[in-house]
């Protein structure tokens, strides 16, 4: 598409012609990143409103956002074969960390999640939501597709290694974003759909498995309290019962800006981080909600273009498994806060209050930007 | 990897996401559009509550507009102890404001934790209520509310009663006319947060309905001057209790009302219940000699005698069957008047049992004995009379002196206001009437006068309480000294004094009615204990109540000067 450089000469438009080079020197998608401002400026708002209308909160979001796109920006930058020959060294460096935290790791929030490394903290998961995929795409990268069983094997072990790690933490929500954007590495590089019906059929009884020795009372009791909320109202049914009367009482038009009464009222909980999703829908209404879905969909829509355009294995299978665990992040938070998926405790991307999951998914776009804006120009 | 196989993978992932975001918009719908009533109604019910909006209780007035009960607004400091104490360090700051040791006061929050509503104290002072709303501790929050106070204290305890803490009558008038007093409290409906702190007015549904205020026939000047008088003569005697009642006679007008012992209704933490009861119209005396003018009332309206009709009352002591009717001495052969002077128990025995029971029964029922005032006062007694068919011949002989049965001070003083008002029987209101009820001829007018006549006796130096005299007017009353009477026996040592008298008896206006229980101090006679309270109070009466003095006999020395002294302006209307 940008061979029809020649079309824009054709319109005679110089100034448009050096406005094009000029972002594509900066390596951005403009598309990509329209929708990202768009969004990262409807997060601002709405957190605004969910904290009560607490300045200070704004502000330190802002500086987030703010080290977010600047993240994306640098990534940006480097061309995808840098990215790729970083791979194998990131995600061993990701993968040490885990097993770091699970040893030494700083209890926080009564999980093991973070590493102090003196100056600040760091969630080596957040690193293995880009170095999952990278790895696995890079396994992929210079062998001949569709893989044979031995690869699959091999980059699925590369995948439920980390989840495995996670999940011990543990932190049921990143678990399930590693897992699947591995898994999604493993589509897009051609796993036969034998192989993916076999493996649904070896989970089933897996999962069982892990429901009785792998998981914590709590992880059951939000699964549980997910297929039946209304038997603990006030326990760990409480969440999803007033995440799902603010998001009903908003009805199609919203209650507005700032008018939301049961988040304002502090019935709803985590309404600035988890929950922030029914503040939204409670003061836009049905329509804001499509909307927003909207401008998801239109990320989405985007990063599998980009990925679909991409000229190498290792981009497109990188690409393809960034977007389609974007997807995954938003989906199980909106669907969680909605009440049709357990409480996993999954942030809102680039919505939630909070720094450190946005950085990793901005850092995510860079790839992709760096993917789509770094093509050979010209058909070699 | 084929296009092909490329394309149909292609349209099963776009396919998945279709699904997935058809589904969430699917349950937004859900949600947001079917199920919308629902949840905005569940959402109403957890943050809209209606509250009440406290209104505000009626004013009791005395008859002359001068406040007896009102309300005023204060704070009560309440809190949310489980938010409360978060605020560890505020506690000792809050506990010092109010009073308490910051120990108590967290041990109390910390028993109640469970609930999100605890009074920590009621009814504060502004001055408190003014720092604790400078604290801004959260969980902690004051309150409008209303409290009563009675600007007379003491002096009208009983008659007006008091509220409880929620504003409820519980005794006297403000139980009697709570409803009339009290106000219907409003609603508003009120954003609430998740603990319960209103945040946001959003709608009034009802105005709250002020109470109405109530304009009684007290006098507050005369209610003092009987408390003043009554308590002097209790504590002087060292009586166990007493009441004082006076009465308008041509209305039925309670004017004044007092008892001892009384408390102070500002503040009644420390009182026992005993205290609260109002004895002129809870408690029953048996009413001795102060029933004598209504027997001979009774032996008058037969016709069979008049004032000068000699009884022999020779030795002083006559017997009924076994059972002795005294004398304090033998007064020989008197007239009927002199029965009354006396106070001879002999005498109007002699005229009971010369009448017919039923009828000298009806006398003394058509007076009001044996039946409530109207008074509309909470425990009143409608006081004890048997009926004749079961009276013996002593009883027959004793009720015309006052024993066998039993009224209260109130039905007393009803009683007096007939003989007052030329044989009308009223109820007694405790409301001002602007145009009293004609009332009922129970006994003639005839007879009522002459009887007044006699009772002028009493209250001269030849009667038996001639210091009920009031300088100036002519005061027609009778004693009674009561032997009381304790699981069926009479005392010989415990006794109680009485003293009900009209004045001024040329015009009879006031009814005053006084009792005292129990003098073990000095005299225990009507005469000498409670007739100099009856006179203090009846020439307080009417001289505040500018009534004209009817006694300018020069001859009586004081009199008119006194008169003089008390009205002079009056005494050239006369």
């Amino acid at each position: 598409m940008l061979d029809s450089s020649y079309r824009v000469q054709r319109l005679g438009e110089r100034r448009r012609i050096r406005w094009f080079f000029l972002v594509r020197g900066l390596h951005l998608d403009m598309p990509l990143f329209t929708a990202l401002v768009v969004l990262s400026a409807v997060g601002l708002g709405i957190l605004y409103s969910a904290s009560g209308q607490d300045v200070n909160i704004l502000i330190r979001q802002s500086i987030r956002v703010l080290i977010a796109f600047t993240a994306m920006f640098f990534l940006a930058q480097i061309p995808p074969h840098h990215i790729k020959r970083w791979a194998p060294w990131i995600f061993t460096f990701g993968l040490s960390l885990l097993v770091a935290v699970l040893t030494i790791g700083e209890i926080g929030k009564g999980a093991q999640r973070w590493l102090d490394l003196g100056l600040f903290r760091f969630q080596p998961s957040e690193l293995m939501k880009i170095a999952v995929p990278m790895m696995v795409a890079w396994y992929f990268a210079e062998r001949a597709l569709p893989p044979s069983n031995a690869q699959l094997l091999v980059a699925g072990l590369l995948t439920i290694a980390p989840t495995l790690l996670i999940a011990k933490q543990p932190d049921l929500g990143t678990a399930v974003l590693i897992c699947s954007s591995g898994l999604f590495v493993l589509l897009l590089a051609g796993m036969r759909w034998r192989t993916v019906t076999s493996v649904i059929l070896l989970v089933i009884p897996l999962g069982w498995l892990f429901w009785e020795f792998g998981m914590h009372d709590y992880q059951r009791g939000r699964v549980l309290t997910f297929l039946n909320p209304e038997n603990d109202p006030l326990g760990a049914g409480y969440h999803i019962i007033q995440s799902k009367i603010a998001i009903g009482s908003g009805g199609i038009y919203g209650k507005g800006w700032l008018n939301g009464t049961q988040s304002h009222l502090e019935f709803l909980p985590e309404r600035s981080t988890d929950f922030i999703f029914a503040v939204f829908s409670e003061e836009f209404g049905l329509i804001g909600t499509i909307l927003l879905l909207l401008l998801y969909l239109f990320i989405v829509v985007r990063g599998l273009y980009i990925a679909n355009e991409a000229q190498n294995t290792f981009s497109r299978l990188l690409a393809g498994s960034l977007i389609l665990t974007f997807f995954v992040y938003f989906f199980v938070n909106i669907g969680m806060v909605v009440g049709i998926l357990p409480v996993v405790g999954l942030p809102l991307p680039l919505i939630s209050y909070g720094g450190t999951s946005m950085v990793t998914i901005m850092i995510g776009f860079g790839i992709l930007m760096s993917i789509q804006t770094h093509r050979k120009l010209l058909p070699a | 990897m084929t296009g092909k196989v490329r394309s149909w993978r292609h349209y099963v992932v776009l396919g998945s996401f279709a699904v997935a975001i058809l589904l969430l918009a699917w349950r937004a719908i859900d949600l947001q559009v079917i199920n919308n009533e629902r949840y905005q109604s569940k959402g109403d019910a957890a943050h809209l509550r209606v509250v009440s909006i406290p209104a505000h209780r009626g004013s009791i007035y005395d008859r002359n507009g001068e406040p007896l009960a009102i309300s005023t607004p204060v704070e009560s400091v309440w809190a949310n102890p489980s938010e409360l104490l978060e605020a560890q360090g505020e506690l000792a700051k809050l506990a010092s404001i109010l009073g308490t040791e910051a120990n108590a006061l967290e041990a109390r929050l910390v028993k109640r934790s469970e609930r999100s509503f605890v009074y920590l104290k009621r009814r504060v002072t502004p001055s408190l209520a003014e720092q604790i709303g400078a604290l801004t501790i959260p969980g902690l929050h004051l309150q409008r509310e209303f409290r009563r106070y009675y600007p007379g204290g003491e002096v009208s305890a009983h008659v007006l009663g008091f509220t409880d803490v929620d504003d409820a009558g519980q005794e006297g008038v403000e139980l009697a006319y709570d409803k009339w007093l009290r106000g219907t409290p409003g609603a508003k409906r009120v954003l609430q947060d998740r603990r319960g702190r209103s945040i946001a007015n959003v709608e009034r549904i009802d105005e709250p309905q002020e109470g109405r205020d109530l304009t009684l026939s007290i006098d507050r000047r005369l209610q003092y001057l009987a408390y003043r008088e009554l308590k002097a003569v209790v504590i002087a005697h060292k009586a166990r209790s007493g009441s004082i009642i006076v009465l308008n006679s041509r209305t039925g007008e309670i004017l004044a009302m007092v008892n001892q012992p009384a408390f102070n209704p500002n503040s009644r933490a420390s009182m026992k219940g005993e205290v609260y009861r109002n004895r002129a119209v809870t408690d029953l005396i048996e009413p001795g000699s102060t029933i004598k003018p209504f027997a001979v009332a009774a032996a008058l309206e037969s016709g069979r005698f008049h004032p000068n009709s000699i009884i022999d009352t020779t030795p002083g002591v006559f017997y009924v069957g076994r059972n002795p009717v005294r004398d304090i001495r033998n007064y020989g052969r008197i007239n009927v008047s002199a029965i009354i002077q006396k106070s001879s128990n002999v005498g109007v025995s002699k005229l009971a049992l010369a009448l017919d029971k039923a009828y000298l029964w009806e006398k003394l029922v058509n007076v009001g004995f044996g039946s409530a005032t109207g008074s509309g006062l909470p425990g009143e007694h409608g006081g004890l009379i048997n009926d004749f068919h079961r009276w013996s011949r002593i009883d027959h002989a004793t009720v015309a002196f006052g024993y066998g049965m039993a009224a209260t001070t109130l039905q007393l003083a009803r009683a007096y206001a007939v003989l007052a008002d030329d044989g009308r029987l009223r109820p007694v209101s405790l409301q001002t009437q602007l145009a009293p009820s004609a009332g009922q001829p129970v006994l003639g007018a005839n007879t009522t006068r002459r009887l007044l006549r006699m009772m002028e006796k009493v209250a001269s130096s030849s009667g038996t309480a001639p210091l009920a005299k009031v300088p100036g007017y002519r005061i027609a009353g009778k004693t009674g000294t009561v032997k009381k009477n304790s699981g069926g026996r009479y005392s010989d040592n415990r006794y109680v004094a009485l003293f009900a008298g009209i004045a001024p008896a040329s015009r009879p206006n006031l009814v005053a009615v006084v009792v005292i229980d129990e003098p073990t101090q000095g005299e225990y006679y009507g005469g000498a204990v409670a007739a100099p309270v009856f006179a203090s109070v009846m020439a307080g009466a009417l001289r505040l109540l500018d009534i004209p003095p009817d006694d300018l006999n020069l001859t009586g020395g004081s009199g008119l000067r006194a008169a003089r002294g008390v009205a002079s302006g009056q005494v050239g209307s006369l």
